[in-house]
């Protein structure tokens, strides 16, 4: 038998693949974002314009938005809320739903019985129908969006890394191991874990990327982030009027959504290519 | 002109690696060529060429496969389709999974002739009818419109053979065909495609890896290592005058076991006379006792009784080989005593202790004493973790704390199983097969185990490597004197070295008693058909032993 | 059979009854009390306890409960506290208009999808295979307000071949209302149809690596027939699942849609009837669009179950 090294996931993206240009690509946003406040930009809310809509300038590279601020500057404050608040309730949402998910499939019986029900009615309330009726309870808030957003995802969740963990249970080295008797600890943390790091992080890309799609979603119904803050479905709404008029202004928060979403998709076939070529025995 | 010709070959994976190395053969009208060698060697790889078929991930880098000297390597799509089904036709290794699972079977059997329109409608039915009264499959309309699922394994593997002569194809490729199925189906299955193959008189390709079965169909044999060819000629001359070692250690393998009386003649001899030796055990309770054990699964109306009534006594220094066929409750037992299974009733003692049922429920010195090694090499070692890591947390767990002592004890043990020290730093995705099924025996070792069982550990390997971890077995047996039950469906592997035996059928214990006389001279019929499965290596077997099956079944009413 | 769909039934009316039960608990934290709310902070306590009575909101929650399920399956969804409108007139044109649209964006997806899912699973690993994917990918992650707004863009201000707002007017003639839905109608389809495309790829891909696919190339079957004989039967089961899964997601598509294009249907109705807080259109709109969710995914469960020519397992094997 021929010992060969399991290509690491650095190794394998220095080579020019389409995962290794979408990890860049991801990473040059991540910078971006993080640093837009030292960037030469106009301030995101001075009214520099008395006209609403100016076409994109040397002086405005995006136009001016409906109040004549500088979109570019804007699209990048509202960067931060838009990842922000998506990254957050999707960390939440894997923290809900990974130790429940893991714990239903080691522990079974009633634990699992009574989650997996739960689980089956927030999945049968299609997603942007439940934070209607929530908004509706609570109003608009962050807490509630972020909350919202993080239960309906942690049951995708759950079902996930419970399938992972029933399939790992069923594995016989999980059967040795609980032939010698040893606790759930073990199990969990020494045998588990390293197998469902990979999928789970494909898994948390993939939500991550439906958690920005609901959230602008919701923003762009009037129910998510209110003004003066905005993310970039708000800045779609607050800009839809220029349509009429042929602007860009709410085309670019769009397409700055459908690009992120793009990338961290393009993300998940890569790594599940890799994945399947690297682990194919 | 040639049926079939192939010269030169050479396969490579997409990696580049080679697959089949510069490999020719020829096959003539009549001629029934079997492909011997073990898995890796390319035998499957190279049949499917002689259906101008190459699975995804192989590459052609060279040499020709010439059907009556066309080459099928080179020919159109729409050409080779045209060839399939009625002049080449496949019979696949897993009938269970090769059947399309919703179409009915004789759809399935008939419909090559509706793909090349060769016989109308009703000529199909006839032939079809023909081909399964050859095959001896139950007879009637309902029967052969089932779905796949609807019949039993060997019924199922009829089917297929019966999808493959429809045709009355030039050239019949059979991929293992009787290695998916349980031993004694095997027997009735292996008979069942050599009258075909005689009936439709068509050549043939077998691909096995099974030497003594092959034998009683094949006419001509090649043997294959590696990629490459290491040994060709007749039945006769590779039987009686085996050129190459490789050959030769495949015919060895054979050659101990007496399949006619049962016995291995001086290796149980010796081996009962050292089960009796260590008898100043007198009045010390034996290592492991097993009281009327009996395990239901599910509850109340659907339960479904695995295992009922097993009783056995095993001391230190001894064998118990448990036998029997795919439901028998062999594996049922393994786990109800490791305490991974809830038996329903009866009692497992250890050194004259009880144990408790749940395995979490014993006390630590408890758990240690009984050790379980299973089947899948692949799946019972954590991919992401070192051998080290895995020999360590054992260790670990029953009390070593310091870590010069434990990487002491992981080099013993990895000597122990005949493993370089330096495999300690390996991941299983870096050993083969062979390798990784030493790592899990040196596992169960860690916690220095009473005592061992070993379910199947060697069914998913190769004959070869197969033997050398049963030496390895025996080995471990006298060196540290524990008690091993050894799990097998092949009565062959597990004849030459047990000093007990047990022999299983749906739950029930058949038989049982020392090996040599259980083997060699078998009460129950049942445990004579097992015994008649097991293929001799000489020509005629085949067609006594399916003469003694078929009186065997009778006996047995099934 | 009959045995599997009654149970299936039943377990899609209590998960209904649940849902109905979260609903209706969830509206009843809102804060502050509904007729002072309906009323304005000056109303008098007089004309508060009226309306409360008038509403009855004076009895007890449980009783409030069962009146309120007990008039959902009977069409009364009760009084908009807007509009002072019976909810059921204001949406009966509006889910009309809102199953139009679903009806007809299921119509043209589906069979392009699956056409567009089969096609790339067939040629896998060739460059369409690998272009198509992107794209679909790409669509997929795509908001549909940008497919809209774009749509908008090019359609109705630079080519101007399309209205921008889709008032779907009783009277006009039909091929003006067709026009009005296009845009609305287009967008649904192409996001739909990129997601659907890539579970059907996924799926016909699958079983296209099963080794009775192999059996049967072997046997001689051409491509059409491997797909048309082999691996359709054995995909309908997941892919009616996925059908219906997307169909459903048509619920959440259409609300972005619906507000975009102006579209007056339910689910506008219902996104502006959250902002205005006007629960008993809130709850009425979310039974209905739950009460659809579940069916489809309940009728796909019976018609993949129908399709399985398999019986119980447990059947000799």
């Amino acid at each position: 038998m021929i010992p060969h090294q399991t290509p690491t996931l650095l190794k394998s993206l220095f080579r020019p693949t389409l995962l290794s240009v979408v990890v860049a690509l991801l990473l040059l946003l991540a910078v971006v974002v993080l640093a837009a406040p030292l960037l030469p930009l106009h301030d995101p809310d001075a009214f520099l314009s008395s006209d609403g809509f100016v076409p994109p300038s040397g002086e405005y590279w995006l136009g001016t938005d409906f109040l004549g601020r500088d979109l570019l500057a804007r699209l990048l404050g509202s960067a931060r809320v838009t990842l922000g608040m998506a990254l957050l309730s999707t960390i939440l949402a894997h923290l809900i739903g990974d130790t429940l998910g893991l714990l239903a499939a080691l522990r079974g019986g009633w634990f699992d019985a009574v989650v997996s029900r739960v689980v089956d009615v927030v999945l049968s309330v299609p997603k942007i129908i439940a934070g209607l009726v929530v908004l509706a309870v609570t109003g608009p808030s962050l807490v509630a969006i972020v909350v919202l957003t993080a239960v309906v995802y942690a049951a995708g969740v759950f079902r996930i890394s419970r399938a992972l963990g029933q399939d790992l249970i069923a594995q016989d080295f999980i059967t040795v191991a609980r032939a010698r008797g040893e606790g759930n600890r073990w199990l969990l943390f020494g045998e588990m874990l390293p197998h469902v790091v990979m999928p789970l992080t494909a898994d948390f890309a993939l939500r991550l990327s439906f958690a920005i799609l609901f959230m602008s979603g919701l923003s762009f119904l009037g129910l998510g982030v209110q003004p003066p803050m905005a993310d970039w479905g708000g800045l779609v709404r607050e800009n839809l009027d220029g349509l009429q008029i042929g602007s860009w202004a709410p085309i670019y928060p769009a397409l700055s959504i459908a690009v992120v979403s793009v990338l961290l998709n393009l993300f998940v076939d890569g790594l599940q290519e890799r994945e399947k070529k690297g682990g194919g025995a | 002109m040639t049926l079939l010709h192939i010269q030169n070959l050479n396969l490579s994976a997409d990696s580049g690696k080679p697959i089949l190395r510069d490999v020719s053969l020829t096959l003539e009208n009549g001629q029934i060529l079997a492909l011997i060698g073990a898995s890796g060697s390319g035998k499957t790889t190279l049949a499917l060429t002689a259906l101008g078929h190459m699975r995804p991930g192989v590459r052609h880098v060279s040499g020709q496969v010439l059907f009556r000297g066309q080459d099928l390597l080179r020919m159109s799509r729409r050409a080779l389709a045209r060839l399939r089904g009625r002049k080449l036709a496949y019979i696949a290794q897993s009938a269970a999974v090769s059947f399309n699972p919703r179409i009915r079977l004789d759809r399935q059997v008939t419909e090559s002739s509706r793909i090349h329109h060769t016989m109308s409608p009703d000529a199909a039915h006839a032939r079809a009818r023909e081909v399964y009264r050859t095959l001896d499959l139950p007879t009637g309309e309902a029967f052969y419109n089932r779905f796949p699922h609807e019949v039993s394994g060997g019924q199922l593997q009829r089917f297929m053979i019966a999808m493959g002569l429809h045709e009355m194809p030039e050239i019949l490729v059979c991929d293992e065909p009787t290695s998916a199925l349980d031993a004694t189906t095997q027997v009735e299955v292996l008979k069942a495609l050599d009258t075909g193959i005689h009936a439709s008189g068509t050549a043939a390709i077998l691909v096995g890896h099974d030497i003594a079965q092959v034998v009683q169909v094949a006419t001509h044999i090649l043997v294959m290592r590696n990629g490459e060819v290491v040994e060709r000629g007749t039945v006769e001359k590779i039987l009686h005058h085996p050129e190459h070692p490789y050959t030769r250690r495949l015919l060895e393998m054979h050659r101990g076991f007496d399949a006619e009386s049962g016995t291995m003649a001086e290796t149980v001899a010796a081996a009962s006379a050292t089960a009796v030796s260590p008898s100043d055990r007198t009045d010390r309770a034996p290592l492991l006792e097993v009281r009327d054990l009996a395990v239901c699964y599910g509850t109340g109306g659907f339960a479904v009784k695995a295992l009922s009534g097993a009783s056995l006594t095993l001391n230190g220094g001894e064998m118990m080989a448990v036998v029997g066929e795919s439901g028998s409750g062999k594996s049922t037992m393994a786990r109800a005593i490791a305490g991974l299974v809830q038996p329903s009733q009866g009692e497992v003692l250890v050194n004259g202790r009880p144990m408790e049922r749940d395995v979490l429920k014993r006390p630590l010195p408890m758990r240690r004493a009984v050790q379980i090694t299973f089947q899948s090499a692949d799946t019972s070692l954590n991919r992401h973790h070192t051998v080290g890591r895995i020999l360590g947390q054992v260790l670990t767990f029953f009390g070593e704390r310091s870590k010069e002592r434990r990487a002491e004890r992981i080099r013993d043990l990895l000597e122990q199983v005949h493993l370089p020290a330096d495999y300690a730093d390996r991941k299983p995705s870096q050993m083969s097969g062979g390798e990784k099924q030493r790592v899990n025996l040196a596992r169960s070792l860690a916690a220095r185990p009473d005592v061992l069982i070993c379910d199947e550990i060697t069914s998913a390997l190769d004959n070869i490597v197969a033997a050398s971890v049963l030496d390895l077995i025996a080995e471990l047996k006298r060196e540290l004197n524990i008690g091993i039950l050894f799990i097998s469906h092949d009565l062959s592997a597990v004849a030459a070295m047990s000093d007990k035996i047990m022999v299983l059928r749906n739950g029930e214990v058949v038989e049982q008693g020392p090996t040599a006389q259980v083997l060699g001279a078998p009460r129950h019929p049942y445990t004579r058909l097992l015994r008649s499965s097991v293929a001799a290596l000489r020509l005629g077997w085949l067609e006594e032993a399916s003469a003694l099956h078929r009186s065997l079944r009778d006996e047995l009413g099934a | 059979m009959i045995r599997f769909i009654v149970k299936r039934l039943a377990a899609g009316f209590v998960l209904l009854l649940v849902i109905s039960l979260l609903i209706f608990v969830g509206c009843e934290m809102l804060p502050g009390d509904v007729a002072q709310i309906m009323l304005g902070q000056s109303a008098s306590p007089e004309n508060v306890a009226a309306l409360r009575a008038e509403l009855g909101l004076d009895r007890p929650a449980p009783v409030r409960y069962l009146a309120w399920l007990w008039g959902t399956f009977h069409g009364d969804w009760g009084v908009s506290m807007t509009s002072r409108q019976p909810v059921s007139v204001m949406l009966s044109e509006r889910l009309s208009n809102t199953l139009t649209l679903a009806g007809l964006t299921t119509l043209v997806s589906v069979p392009l999808a699956l056409l567009i899912g089969m096609v790339l699973a067939v040629h896998k690993g060739t460059r369409l295979d690998r272009v198509g994917t992107i794209v679909i990918v790409g669509l997929c992650a795509t908001p549909e307000f940008l497919v809209a707004t774009l749509g908008v863009l090019v359609f109705s201000i630079h080519l101007r071949w399309l209205p921008a707002i889709s008032y779907v007017t009783p009277g006009t003639g039909v091929l003006t209302q067709i026009k009005s839905m296009l845009l609305p109608l287009a967008t649904m389809t192409i996001i739909v149809t990129a997601q659907l495309a890539r579970m059907t790829r996924a799926v016909v891909g699958n079983i296209l690596t099963q080794p009775y696919v192999e059996t049967a190339r072997l046997k001689g079957a051409g491509p059409v027939r491997v797909i048309m004989v082999h691996a359709l039967r054995n995909a309908v089961g997941p892919l009616i699942n996925i059908i219906a899964m997307n169909v459903a997601y048509l619920i959440s598509g259409v609300v972005i849609v619906e507000t975009i294009f102006a579209f007056p249907g339910l689910a506008r109705l219902m996104a502006d009837s959250v902002q205005a807080r006007d629960l008993p259109v809130v709850q009425a709109c979310a039974m209905i669009f739950s009460a659809s969710y579940i069916g489809l995914i309940m009728v796909a469960d019976i018609v993949a179950k129908l399709f399985d020519s398999r019986k119980e397992p447990g059947a000799p094997s």
